[in-house]
């Protein structure tokens, strides 16, 4: 249940973020790699218990993951990796290498218009 | 209205890592962030490991958990400095509570770093302290399925310990297929360094004190 160590940080970015805007915040589109292991159920519900009597209340979060990306070593094609089967979707080589994992990233914040 | 951003919401803990890195850069420390699910034997690899390098390498431990001193407890029991946090219902530490604690270990000049975090197969692994390497560990009890159905933290870490290969003995009531664990481990992460050991009876523990003693002094 580490969402909740994620949304305290994440509340603090959209704060800083939105501080320099008066419209209120009513949308922000996050991405994070698959090894954050975020679930999303648990990151909203735990936005939304810290974000109370703040601007940030209410706030709609789209959460999108990014999958892993491995590299073949023997056919050289770049894949989205299957942790249940682990080879190359190309060759079936067992051979390739895990490319970084993308980091939790606040994308994009909507404000109200009006 | 929508405006874009593209900041990392970890950044406040990475500032505080990327302190601890320069933090353990400048003195020469070899720090370990050492993860694993509740009762895999993190503590008795630890004390078993000190014990072992007494004469040869100054070790000190930072022991992460919810409540309760019992690990710090028996880290003290060996004579080795250790500083206990507890995350009072965190599931994992962060690196300003690591930055605190390795201020205390300072003054007495430790060579080694190890932080046992939180019990939890999943959540440590997504937070970055400032140290050298993961080190993951799986005990046999806990079944072979495991680095496939966790896959972050075994394609982090750099050394994976299977601890209690003597429960292995026990054959089908085990059940526990090591070599399988390796093969899934290797794909993962080619890199890591595994030692099959029982901190119970000691086995597999001189490659292991091999490995932490020669990478204690390629940093002095």
């Amino acid at each position: 249940m580490h969402e909740m160590s994620v949304a305290q940080n994440l509340l603090a970015t959209i704060s800083a973020e939105t501080a320099k805007q008066k419209s209120k915040p009513i949308r922000a589109k996050i991405s994070c790699g698959i090894l954050n292991a975020i679930n999303d159920e648990l990151l909203v519900e735990a936005f939304s218990a810290i974000s109370k009597g703040t601007r940030c209340e209410g706030i709609k979060l789209e959460i999108e993951h990014k999958p892993m990306r491995g590299l073949c070593k023997k056919c050289g094609l770049e894949f989205e990796v299957d942790f249940s089967k682990c080879y190359c979707a190309g060759c079936d080589s067992t051979d390739f290498e895990l490319l970084e994992d993308a980091p939790l990233i606040l994308e994009e914040i909507e404000f109200e218009t009006g | 209205m929508k405006v874009k951003v593209g900041k990392k919401i970890l950044s406040a803990n990475e500032q505080y890592a990327e302190q601890n890195r320069k933090f353990f850069a400048e003195r020469r420390i070899l720090c370990l962030n050492m993860i694993s699910s509740p009762g895999s034997g993190k503590t008795s690899i630890l004390t078993r490991t000190i014990d072992e390098l007494k004469d040869k390498v100054k070790i000190a431990v930072i022991e992460g958990d919810i409540q309760t001193d019992y690990d710090a407890q028996r880290i003290k029991a060996t004579g080795a400095d250790v500083v206990q946090i507890n995350t009072e219902g965190a599931c994992h530490l962060s690196a300003a509570q690591v930055s605190g604690a390795i201020e205390k270990l300072a003054a007495s000049k430790p060579e080694v770093i190890i932080i046992e975090n939180v019990g939890n197969l999943v959540c440590p692994s997504a937070f970055e302290l400032g140290e050298s390497a993961k080190a993951a560990v799986l005990s046999v009890a806990e079944g072979d399925d495991k680095p496939a159905k966790y896959p972050a933290l075994f394609a982090k870490s750099k050394v994976l310990f299977i601890n209690k290969i003597d429960l292995l003995s026990l054959g089908a009531a085990i059940d526990f297929d090591i070599e399988k664990v390796r093969s899934e481990v290797y794909r993962l992460n080619k890199k890591i360094k595994i030692f099959s050991v029982s901190a119970k009876t000691g086995k597999g523990f001189d490659g292991w004190c091999d490995w932490l003693f020669e990478h204690t002094k390629q940093i002095r």
